[in-house]
């Protein structure tokens, strides 16, 4: 009994460290999709470019970790504000079948490209001495890198909320995800608020992307194997939605941890069958605005 | 008192505190030419999405033909009788004229689910399709695709389409809105020769349309039913210049 | 995107200029007999793509999942070849397509009742949960290392598949052209048209009275019986099956072939796969990264620049040649 309790707490452990990675990656994406009304699959690229950042940083240039995780977010958001201005959007009018071919287009791109610099193995994670080990807490022993996971995207997602609902530009940002023509009509600069509120998600997702190395392999193959992932927080929270996504992402972080742990011949089936049919109940996600 | 072509009794319709529908109690007599008429924002087009069951009402009934159909999907709805046009054209904008009629016409024959024969074999789709153009002076422009057209044909090609349903109640939303008043003629003539049996009930700001061609008119303002009869006492009636000279009403 | 067939106007005929795929196909057998395997792989993708293009093109559906229904097919007709020694081929095709029909079915139900993004994911998260399957269930399906050991009876007890791919170009042949009369068939019957109208504007074939939902139902599952078809085709000419019918690349490779030769005509699916096969053939084996690269960015441009594909760009070149006085 007891060690079952043991590895139930370890599991929602890791679960929720899981789950704020991949909420920090996709509520960027949330987010775009509610304001633009874009669906960019190849969002999983910023993420990771991201660790690819990260890791090069670390390992090649040796940057101390916390200015790399702040490389991983600028240079990402820089990057994503050129393809933004030069691509982006001139698409936000296109059709659905457009956006989507854009973005496999980005993504086989991203691909070759990582491919071709780092080959196909994994990036090792190099860790500062001070975030390896073990943290006690409550009598019992955590991964300290984990701990630091939760907390550090603890702090970046309250200060995301704070910004959305405190901020001149949060107030935007809903007022548009609301309606857009009517927020342009009141004079609501959309060409600059989408490229402010993209580099943000980007820079999100890279950072979310460089801090979840270890949890989520950076591989060239990473935009494929987890936009799945990244589109099941998403669709479940419900798109344009910001505390949707939070909730989402933590239940698939726990549910995947869970049956990765105690279900391994399954694998990640038990998620994909759970996710048809939430949406099934509730098509617009758990808490979704559009019926 | 005979069974309405169309009627609502108490519908309502709300999103959270905001009501768009308030206790709307209404009456589509056969062969009517009833007009629905109101400021914008007053719940007309949110009242034709309740009819169509685009939008299900937060409460009250829609009877079609002596029949409830509060409950009943679009396609079961149109399949009893009810067509209507958008305000905005709702067309298949990539095809042909003849072939946004067809789609209808073939729906109503139940040839739209056949998968065999080709579509140009059904003649009888075909030529009921043609005939329905000429009727609306429509016929040379059968091949054109409706990006080719201009507007004001674009329009008719609306109201064509729900014809092709064969209705016995028709729900036009604005058909004249956006038009050239050089071409808008067209749109009334069309009005005018529409089949006496089909009740009619046409939403529209052009007040000339209106009194031209209504029999009967309903007000509303903010989702209520303010005031309904024939149109020379609603021209008399004090509470509509209010409405409509933009005086203070309820806060 | 223009040139729809279909449609009520339209003269259904074959026209002389539709004989043309099939005069080259068979021009081939003769006058590039080392070039038939590659050759029965273009007959399969066009196939394929031809499912694709029944939703993507007619029906407006974006997927990204096709792979899940390709995949179940080519596993079906590998399992029963070479765990449950069924070897006559012409059960396994239909075994393929009935699995493929299965499925659709199943799913479609489930994903038509979303839109977009959501439809979109679940189309993803379906082929990826096949993918687990594959992957883990290997007594059945060989896991990462594939399936081989796939048995392939003689078609009828008469042609059997030589070493030379002479029967298996053929008999991708024939099962193309049974498809491609299908779909075609399909395509100017009054459904098509109507699948066509979903397209242009779903809002108004509900306001027509339309079973949308249930149309759009069969036709996914039409497609899905193709793409399984399909799949079983390349098991049996291939004689192995493995993990990467399901994969993304495939998913998006499909979708850049058809996008390439122009999405919504029927000629598109076959335009496409022809020249992307034939340039990855000769291309991709000197420069594998460089390839993706080309692809993704042939995309954006395409996408940018030249929505309608190969068969867009030639309308567009024929319309300025007649326009000359």
């Amino acid at each position: 009994m007891e060690a079952f309790f043991a590895s139930l707490v370890s599991v929602a452990f890791h679960g929720a460290a899981l789950g704020m990675i991949l909420y920090v990656i996709s509520v960027g994406l949330s987010v775009t999709m509610g304001l633009m009304g874009f669906a960019n699959l190849a969002h999983g690229v910023f993420a990771m470019a991201g660790g690819y950042v990260l890791t090069t940083a670390i390992s090649r240039f040796g940057v101390p970790f916390p200015l790399a995780l702040a490389l991983a977010f600028a240079l990402v958001a820089a990057a994503s504000v050129v393809l933004e201005r030069l691509l982006y959007s001139r698409l936000y009018a296109a059709s659905d079948l457009e956006q989507v071919l854009f973005t496999i287009g980005l993504i086989f791109i991203a691909v070759a490209v990582a491919r071709f610099i780092y080959g196909t193995l994994q990036q090792p994670v190099v860790l500062p001495d001070y975030l390896k080990g073990q943290f006690a807490l409550l009598g019992r022993d955590f991964p300290a890198y984990r701990v630091f996971i939760i907390v550090f995207s603890a702090v970046m997602v309250a200060l995301l909320w704070f910004g959305v609902e405190r901020t001149r530009w949060g107030a935007m940002v809903r007022a548009t995800v609301d309606n857009r023509a009517m927020a342009q009509s009141v004079g609501i600069n959309t060409k600059r608020l989408f490229t402010l509120t993209f580099a943000l998600g980007s820079g999100l997702a890279g950072l979310g992307g460089g801090l979840g190395a270890e949890i989520i392999a950076i591989q060239p193959s990473y935009p494929f194997e987890n936009l799945v992932y990244f589109l099941v927080v998403v669709s479940v929270g419900g798109l344009g939605s910001l505390r949707g996504p939070f909730v989402a992402a933590l239940l698939i972080g726990i549910a995947d941890t869970a049956c990765k742990y105690w279900l391994p011949q399954y694998g990640a089936f038990p998620i994909y069958v759970a996710t048809i049919a939430i949406l099934l109940w509730r098509p617009a996600g758990l808490f979704g605005r559009r019926a | 008192m005979s069974a309405a072509a169309l009627e609502t009794r108490g519908l309502c319709r709300s999103f959270g505190a905001l009501t768009v529908a308030d206790d709307i109690n209404f009456r589509l007599e056969s062969g009517a030419r009833h007009a629905l008429i109101g400021p914008n924002g007053a719940g007309k087009t949110t009242f034709i999405n309740m009819l169509t069951g685009v939008l299900p009402p937060s409460s009250g009934r829609i009877v079609l033909g002596g029949e409830d159909i509060t409950a009943m999907g679009q396609a079961k709805r149109v399949k009893r009788g009810l067509g209507r046009t958008f305000q905005i054209n709702a067309l298949f904008r990539r095809l042909a004229v003849i072939d946004n009629v067809a789609l209808a016409v073939a729906e109503r024959r139940g040839v739209a689910r056949r998968m065999l024969r080709a579509a140009s074999t059904h003649a009888d789709v075909r030529s009921e399709s043609m005939d329905l153009l000429a009727t609306l002076g429509l016929a040379e422009d059968a091949g054109i695709r409706i990006l080719d057209l201009p507007y004001g044909k674009q329009r008719l090609v609306e109201i064509a389409i729900a014809l092709g349903l064969k209705p016995r109640v028709l729900l036009l939303d604005e058909p004249a809105a956006g038009v050239p008043s050089l071409e808008s003629h067209r749109i009334l003539q069309v009005l005018d020769n529409l089949p006496k049996h089909i009740a009619i009930l046409i939403i529209e700001h052009d007040m000339d349309l209106v009194f031209r061609f209504a029999q009967r008119i309903t007000v509303l303002v903010q989702g209520e039913v303010l005031v309904e009869g024939p149109p020379e006492e609603i021209v008399k009636d004090r509470r509509v210049h209010q409405v409509y000279l933009g005086e203070q009403h309820h806060g | 995107m223009s040139a729809h067939a279909g449609g009520y106007s339209a003269d259904p005929r074959i026209r002389w200029i539709e004989s043309l795929p099939w005069i080259v196909a068979l021009a081939a057998f003769f006058l590039l007999p080392e070039y038939l395997s590659l050759g029965a792989r273009i007959l399969i993708y066009i196939l394929y793509a031809l499912s694709l293009d029944l939703i993507v093109g007619y029906a407006g559906i974006i997927t990204l999942g096709q792979s899940a229904y390709f995949g179940l097919g080519a596993y079906v007709a590998g399992i029963l070849a070479a765990k449950a020694g069924i070897s006559d081929p012409m059960v396994q095709l239909v075994a393929a397509a009935a699995a493929g029909a299965l499925l659709g079915i199943s799913t479609g139900a489930i994903i038509l009742r979303t839109k977009a993004l959501t439809l979109l994911m679940l189309t993803l998260a379906i082929t990826s949960v096949l993918l687990e399957i594959a992957n883990k269930a290997t007594a059945l399906t060989g896991g990462a290392d594939g399936l081989s050991g796939v048995v392939v009876a003689p078609i009828l007890g008469l042609f059997r598949f030589d070493i030379f791919g002479k029967t298996a170009y053929l008999y991708c042949l024939l099962v193309l052209l049974l498809g491609w009369w299908l779909v075609r068939k399909m395509i100017y019957s009054p459904f098509g048209t109507s699948l066509t109208g979903v397209r242009e504007n779903s809002l108004r074939m509900h306001a027509i009275g339309a079973p949308v939902y249930w149309r759009l139902v069969l036709v996914y599952t039409l497609s899905a019986t193709i793409a399984g078809v399909a799949g079983g085709l390349i098991t049996q000419t291939n004689q192995f099956v493995g993990l990467n019918v399901f994969s993304f690349e495939s998913s998006g490779e499909l979708l850049v072939m058809l996008i390439l030769g122009g999405v919504g005509r029927i000629y598109g699916a076959f335009v496409g796969p022809v020249v992307y096969l034939i340039a990855q053939d000769l291309l991709a084996k000197q420069f594998p990264e460089y390839w993706y690269f080309g692809i993704g960015t042939m995309l954006v441009l395409v996408v940018m620049f030249a929505r309608g594909g190969i068969l867009g760009i030639l309308d567009g070149a024929l319309v300025k040649l007649r326009s000359r006085p």
